[in-house]
């Protein structure tokens, strides 16, 4: 909150608003000492006349000074605002916050009641208050606070249900903490800010409001106020137009600075959001400094010419920073896909893995891209095609497993037509052809009932058939090379093992090279031919999964398979357990 | 006679399903167990298994439809907030997602003295135990000044394990606590479990889909599976000798990290689903 406020001061916008708002409620607070002359004394020699010495701002048709009343009804104003504020605010947040946490009857109650609110208009309502309740602006901005109340309880109630679920809640509570103290604690902090844009641009449209009542004449005629004023201008505007000028010069720029003063508090709160996540995106991608040290390559099988799939030289991925630099994620890595095996590229969370994968199918986030390096696929530098031939290219010669199934099916469309559109359009299959054989994949990667599968939605399949029904897309243009990111790690330890065995079963039938990359060494051991253990953006060491495992030599990789638990080893019954009072010291029975 | 921690019987919780008049969705039917002091109970099963739900159910996070759950012979599956809030002490809790267990606005140190704030400890004193605190789960003593997105995963899921021990609590439910970490952090926080255990007698249950995980560290163990425990004894009974079907289907489904044993492995896996698909039809036979 206090960088929120550092920050809108840097922002030209939000300081300009700010100041001229300063201004504005300091001169009503002091406008029984600035005024030069009182506002309701009428000089009835002096009417209309324009700006002098004596009245620097002129004099209005019942010669009241127009710098005093100006002051005063800016006062007035100010008071109006606050008034509104204050009662919007405490009921929406009131009530959002309850609806929010609680939810049930509070949820319903306000829900219903907002909705009506919002259902009448205001106007209407406005000019119907004050024929009932009488002249008094507080009494008609009252009314307004209620009727704008639902702005409020919308924001708070959103936010206050989002955070109802977070964990941080559950730890509270389980901490002993009382509601009205995580309430305070955790659930404000979200509201504050939110409810702080609002607040402005709330005091924009109250100050209109306000202004618009006197105006037409609906105020008490006896308190200066610049809606009033601006009518008693427009009453006298062929003789002394300057006499709008003022009140609108007030009104206008009041509401402007309210609404940019939310805009920019809105702007800072959105690059606040954004900041933490960028900084993420920068550490993962912020390579340690370690000492360029020769890969540690074990002793490989003689290649046979010819076999090699894709070749990786040198490859560099950086992503562009703030400040122009370019920040590497992927530093030199060389590696080699064969024809008919599987490469594992093995690494922990940041050690670049997954964007070494995204950079072979040119599918790098925004802001990243390749620096370096090439990438040889079939005698060609993929780094170097144009996106139009790299399109052709994805999903028929180099297809991609994600590690997400379920985000990566769209959820508007049936699997079957997320299946068939890329065959029609790679293999230019008819409509009838592209389904046969859509239904023959589904049969192949082990869907028990393909036609179900075909016509039903996304969110109608688990979590393994969608893996299932993705591996299915992505063999179906008989691809050269597959792509695997991780294509286990959302899986249950059953279901891997049958998506890993069905990745066994195709790739040997097809003759599939595939790129692997995972995190668990158990995936590893069962799938991969070869692997390259990835640290920090770098390959660090590379050859046949046998060898690696029998001996790992660089430092790093002894140090993954040292955090192996295990195997055999369980823990065993707590010594104790079973006989009385060892460990319940202090137990009272 | 064995002393009693936490007595789990016959725990029923149903969620409410949206629609009108839809049958409730059960998410635990029936299950017991118990936790013993100074003891480490692993609850491992699939996700769907309703292991976090008897987990969140010992907390009062979960609506308990029937059953019960006794706290040292006390009934706390129906408390009030008050008394809930009473037992705080005792039971704590380690959440999976290091990311969302702790609010990003506040400071190490907000975060660590909430449960003390609680307790209405004075602030003296509270400052020292969080001090206590972060050097229990080795982290450094300045860490108390800075935000949570400040540290690694690792490192954030240290001071949730902190926050859980400020209390002395006699029972902490670690709700999938290392499945978000990396290999490497993975194992440095499992040592931490077993060296404050080791402290303090402090039991655990400890909730986990990763069979190596559990085995590492239960005494006990519990493997669930729809809604139900299927096997539930000592940890080397359970982890190296499955009687189960299901239990025995998930062990070998989790691949070995060696080439050699990992074929050995999942020839076996071949085998038993063979077998196990074999009596399934029998079965169906004879019925």
């Amino acid at each position: 909150m206090t960088s929120l406020r550092r920050r809108l001061l840097r922002n030209p916008t939000g300081i300009g608003s700010l100041v001229f708002l300063v201004v504005v409620v300091l001169s009503a607070v002091f406008a029984p000492l600035l005024a030069p002359h009182d506002p309701n004394t009428a000089n009835a020699y002096d009417t209309l006349s324009g700006p002098s010495g004596k009245y620097w701002l002129g004099n209005d048709g019942s010669g009241h000074d127009v710098l005093s009343r100006l002051l005063f009804a800016t006062r007035l104003s100010v008071t109006l605002t606050a008034e509104t504020l204050v009662i919007a605010a405490v009921l929406g947040i009131v009530l959002g916050l309850l609806a929010g946490y609680y939810g049930k009857i509070f949820e319903a109650v306000g829900t219903a009641a907002t909705s009506l609110l919002q259902a009448l208009p205001a106007i209407v309502v406005l000019l119907a208050a004050k024929s009932v309740l009488g002249p008094s602006d507080f009494a008609a901005m009252a009314v307004f606070g209620v009727l704008i109340a639902p702005a409020f309880y919308r924001v708070v109630y959103s936010a206050v249900s989002a955070v109802r679920g977070e964990l941080y809640v559950d730890a509270a509570r389980v901490s002993g903490l009382s509601d009205p103290r995580i309430i305070g604690r955790h659930v404000l902090t979200v509201v504050r800010a939110p409810a702080i844009v609002l607040a402005a641009n709330i005091a924009g449209i109250s100050v209109a409001i306000s202004a618009g009542l006197d105006f037409l004449g609906l105020g008490d005629p006896s308190i200066p106020s610049w809606g009033g004023m601006l009518n008693d201008g427009f009453t006298n505007i062929f003789t002394q137009p300057l006499l709008v000028l003022w009140p609108s010069l007030a009104i206008g720029l009041t509401c402007v600075a309210f609404a940019l003063l939310g805009n920019a508090l809105r702007d800072e709160l959105e690059r606040a959001d954004g900041a933490p996540k960028r900084r993420r995106r920068v550490k993962q991608a912020a390579t340690v400094a370690v000492a360029p040290a020769a890969v540690i390559a074990h002793d490989d099988a003689p290649e046979e010419p010819g076999t090699d799939l894709l070749v990786v030289q040198h490859l560099s991925v950086g992503y562009g920073t703030p400040d122009g630099s370019v920040k590497t994620v992927v530093e030199d890595v060389t590696l080699t896909v064969r024809r008919g095996e599987v490469h594992g590229l093995i690494g922990e969370s940041g050690s670049g893995k997954t964007q070494t994968a995204f950079s072979i199918l040119r599918l790098l986030p925004s802001g990243g891209r390749i620096v370096g390096g090439s990438i040889t696929f079939e005698g060609k530098d993929l780094a170097g095609l144009s996106a139009k031939e790299m399109t052709a290219l994805r999903g028929k010669k180099i297809a991609y497993v994600p590690q997400e199934p379920m985000s990566n099916l769209d959820p508007s469309f049936t699997v079957g037509s997320q299946l068939v559109e890329p065959m029609r359009i790679h293999l230019g299959l008819s409509k009838s052809d592209a389904k046969a054989r859509a239904l023959d994949l589904l049969a192949r990667v082990g869907i028990p009932n393909p036609g179900r599968t075909y016509a039903a939605y996304p969110h109608e399949v688990s979590g393994g058939m969608a893996q299932r029904v993705l591996i299915a897309g992505a063999i179906s243009c008989d691809p050269e090379l597959l792509i695997a990111d991780e294509p286990t790690t959302a899986l249950d330890v059953t279901v891997q093992a049958e998506v890993l065995d069905l990745l066994r079963d195709l790739q040997r039938e097809r003759r599939m090279g595939v790129l692997l990359v995972t995190h668990n060494f158990g995936v590893v051991a069962d799938l991969c031919d070869r692997v390259s253990v990835m640290q920090s953006g770098r390959i660090v060491e590379t050859g046949p999964v046998r060898a690696i495992f029998a001996e790992p030599r660089h430092e790093y990789t002894r140090s993954l398979f040292d955090a192996i638990l295990p195997d055999a080893e369980a823990r065993g019954a707590l010594p104790g357990v079973t006989s009385s009072g060892t460990l319940g010291e202090g137990v009272t029975a | 006679m064995t002393e009693t921690l936490l007595d789990v019987r016959d725990i029923v919780v149903d969620y409410p399903v949206k629609g009108f008049r839809k049958p409730p969705f059960r998410a635990l039917g029936g299950v017991s167990l118990e936790v013993g002091p100074g003891e480490c109970v692993g609850l491992v099963g699939e996700s769907g298994s309703g292991k976090t739900t008897l987990g969140r159910a010992v907390l009062g996070l979960a609506p308990v439809t029937s059953g019960s759950i006794t706290y040292r012979g006390r009934e706390i599956s129906r408390l009030g907030h008050r008394e809930r809030r009473a037992l705080a002490a005792d039971l704590q809790v380690v959440f999976q997602d290091p990311y969302t267990s702790l609010n990003p606005s506040l400071t190490i140190d907000q975060i660590l003295t909430e449960p003390l704030i609680a307790r209405k400890t004075d602030k003296q004193q509270a400052q020292r135990r969080v001090r206590e605190l972060l050097d229990a789960v080795h982290l450094p003593s300045d860490a108390g000044k800075r935000l949570p997105r400040e540290f690694s995963g690792g490192q954030r899921q240290r001071v949730a394990i902190a926050r859980a021990l400020a209390l002395d609590p006699k029972l902490i439910v670690c709700d999938e606590p290392v499945s978000a970490l990396d290999l490497s952090t993975q194992a440095r926080v499992l040592e931490l479990f077993k060296e404050i255990q080791a402290r303090t007698g402090v039991a655990y249950l400890f909730v986990s889909h990763d069979l190596d995980v559990v085995r590492y560290l239960s005494h006990r163990v519990a493997v669930m599976y729809r809604g139900e425990i299927v096997e539930w004894g000592d940890a080397n009974q359970v982890t190296v000798h499955p009687e189960h079907p299901y239990t025995q289907r998930l062990f070998l489904a989790a691949p070995v990290a060696d080439p050699v044993k990992q074929e050995q492995r999942r020839a076996e896996r071949h085998r038993l689903l063979a077998l196990q698909q074999e009596q399934d039809e029998q079965m169906e036979i004879n019925v």
